[in-house]
């Protein structure tokens, strides 16, 4: 049983006018075995608030607190974060040439879990992890998301959220630009890893469609940097309907 | 038309590339004395466009007048058996048949004072089963030498031939590779010379109809290593893949030039070449240069020079000049980036849980792999991967790049 509490949370980025508030206060609580997804419009700061917890130089934090389990996380530099159990799929996964993808995998899954994994099982497990998530096998000679498509770039990042096996998973925007099969495939592999065990899932989502497959306990709605209402599913529903017109007057 | 882009650097490599469509200079700006004539060429001082970037004072005098009649070293041939390696005189006809004419001093002094030519025939038709590797070994820098190497890639061959460089030596040659219908050619030139070492090399390459040609130039050792690449087509449907790496420690100055004359219609032409430097006054210079002429239509090309400065006190200077003469193209366009390693690279990685040091290493690392991989020649990328893995292993004691860009130019 693992708790991730994130409590008024305040990040500034550097902007050439200066420093500029894109969170203003988020508190949010997530506990394994719970799904939350973070939905709302363009610039609310949801990826914001993602890369904050995975610790990108870019943003800064300025007041407020994460904890894994009371551990300080802030505290903690990014890599120490991943080993930690904290996994972050991102929006647009960054391409580095020259790094395979099975030599990027299995240095990753050596640093979290502080050694090498053995390697006949290894191969199988990455093996398996693909064919579930209908990646070809040639994909694993290929560099690290290089010349990847936008959906071959999505599954990689679940491929790698199953195979790293952390306690908390932050899945930004993991569901934009995937056709309805891709979001399948994807939404499978979320779901195969949320009943892998005590695990925690932030989904952060523009829209809907990506909740008729992926069901949230709770649904928080971000509003210019904090969360403006939460609630169950049916927050959900609601706005499928409406769209963000509560929130910004227009819809988004 | 000139833009200083020693640009800020927010995450890492900046970037500078525009596509086609850039404004007529009006008349050729890459117009160059070609003759065999060395009295011709008159001895370059360093002002000169095609100079500004050299020191001229480490050059020994092989761009002066030099002696060239140095023979302090040794040249070993490792040849598939169906490759046909000769030396010949220097009056043999094949050479000066890849079309060539020397367009600089050095190079025309050299095409003078070779008195032997050494000849790579490929026959038609003949497949070659493994690299053919030709090693000049330097014995002393004393005495400056000459050579000459005429590489022919006969009708619908396919071959790589390798020319590696190593020891000490102070050496001008010209090197002429020449395509016919339907080869396929892969060429590496490796200098791994020693500290002591100059070497002014001209590469020309002449592509023909529908001929495939890698072409690679791999730089780590030498104190002035400095190599021209010139390329034309023959005929129409020639694909050409210029790619370079290179990597710079403390004082060495190592220098890129390309000219690709897009002078054929429906040709191809795609140029990466990829530097690092680490250490005080280590400097690279990239000078791509591409025509496309008015007759060369359909064509398509792309030219990108990366650079990856590891320390403070490094300069690299890229210089990409694209001139179009017709708008019937497919496409044409060029990039240039120097920077440091990528922030963003960093923390995709770190953020998987590999710790900073590692990650950086694995990004440094892959920088090179993808072009050793694009060499494509597995007898050599072992060792081009040692390679980089020395000259890395220099400089792990050395400070890392500050944050601040590094001192670069990119001009167009």
């Amino acid at each position: 049983m693992s708790t991730l509490e994130i409590r008024g949370l305040h990040v500034s980025v550097e902007t050439e006018a200066g420093p500029k508030e894109i969170l203003r206060g988020v508190d949010l609580t997530v506990r394994s075995g719970q799904t939350h997804a973070i939905m709302g419009p363009n610039g609310s700061g949801k990826s914001t608030l993602a890369y904050s917890l995975a610790g990108h130089p870019k943003y800064t934090v300025t007041s407020g607190e994460v904890l894994l389990d009371g551990e300080d996380v802030l505290a903690m530099t990014v890599d120490e974060r991943a080993r930690a159990g904290l996994f972050l799929a991102m929006q647009y996964p960054v391409e580095v040439p020259g790094v395979s993808v099975s030599n990027f995998l299995r240095t990753a899954k050596t640093a979290v879990d502080g050694g090498a994994p053995k390697l006949r099982t290894w191969v199988k497990d990455v093996k398996e992890a693909m064919d579930k998530l209908a990646i070809a096998d040639d994909f694993a000679e290929r560099d690290l998301n290089t010349g990847f498509s936008g959906g071959e770039k999505k599954r990689h990042e679940i491929l790698q959220l199953e195979l790293l096996n952390p306690k908390f998973a932050v899945l930004d925007e993991t569901d934009s630009g995937l056709d309805i099969d891709a979001l399948r495939v994807v939404s499978d592999g979320v779901n195969r890893f949320s009943a892998s065990g005590d695990k925690g899932v932030l989904l952060i989502t523009h829209y809907t469609r990506i909740l008729r497959y992926i069901k949230p306990d709770f649904v928080h709605v971000f509003v210019a940097g904090r969360v403006a209402e939460e609630g169950g599913p049916e927050l959900a529903e609601k706005l499928e309907e409406k769209g963000y017109v509560d929130y910004v007057g227009t819809p988004a | 038309m000139t833009t200083d882009t020693a640009q800020q650097a927010q995450h890492g490599l900046t970037e500078h590339s525009h596509g086609a469509g850039a404004p007529d200079h009006g008349g050729s700006a890459f117009d160059t004395v070609a003759s065999f004539d060395v009295d011709a060429h008159v001895v370059p001082r360093g002002r000169e466009e095609e100079w500004r970037f050299t020191p001229m004072a480490r050059l020994r005098g092989l761009h002066d007048d030099a002696p060239l009649d140095g023979h302090d070293y040794e040249v070993s041939v490792d040849a598939d058996p169906q490759v046909v390696v000769e030396t010949v005189e220097a009056t043999d006809a094949r050479r000066g048949s890849s079309g060539y004419v020397p367009n600089d001093r050095p190079s025309a002094r050299a095409w003078a004072e070779a008195d032997k030519v050494l000849a790579i025939t490929v026959p038609a038709d003949v497949v070659a089963e493994k690299p053919t590797i030709v090693r000049l070994q330097g014995l002393s820098a004393e005495k400056a030498a000459a050579g000459h190497v005429v590489i022919t890639a006969e009708r619908f061959s396919q071959s790589v031939v390798v020319l590696e460089h190593e020891g000490s030596a102070a050496f001008a040659d010209n090197v002429e590779i020449v395509t016919h219908d339907g080869a396929r050619l892969i060429v590496v030139s490796l200098q791994d010379w020693a500290d002591d070492s100059v070497h002014l090399s001209h590469h020309h390459i002449s592509v023909g109809r529908d001929a495939v040609v890698k072409h690679a130039v791999v730089s780590f050792g030498g104190d002035l290593v400095r190599t021209s690449v010139t390329l034309d087509y023959a005929a129409p449907g020639g694909d050409a893949e210029l790619l370079g790496l290179y990597f710079a420690d403390s004082g060495q100055h190592l220098e890129k030039r390309l000219f690709v004359d897009h002078n054929q219609p429906h040709c191809r032409s795609n140029v990466l070449y990829k530097g690092a430097l680490q250490g005080r006054k280590a400097h690279t210079v990239w000078i791509g240069n591409v025509l496309i002429r008015p007759a060369a239509e359909g064509i398509s090309t792309y030219e990108l020079n990366r650079n990856l400065v590891l320390t403070d006190g490094a300069r690299a200077d890229s210089v990409p000049n694209l001139e179009i003469e017709t708008g019937e193209i497919e496409g044409a366009g060029h990039a240039s980036a120097t920077g440091r390693f990528d922030d963003e690279q960093l923390f995709y990685l770190m953020a998987r849980g590999i710790p900073a040091d590692e990650a950086r290493r694995l990004v440094v690392r892959g920088f090179f792999t993808e072009l050793i991989n694009k060499i494509g020649v597995p007898e050599i990328a072992e060792r081009l991967t040692a390679t980089v893995e020395r000259e890395l292993a220099i400089g792990e004691g050395l400070p890392a790049a500050s944050a601040t860009p590094p001192t670069a130019t990119v001009e167009h």
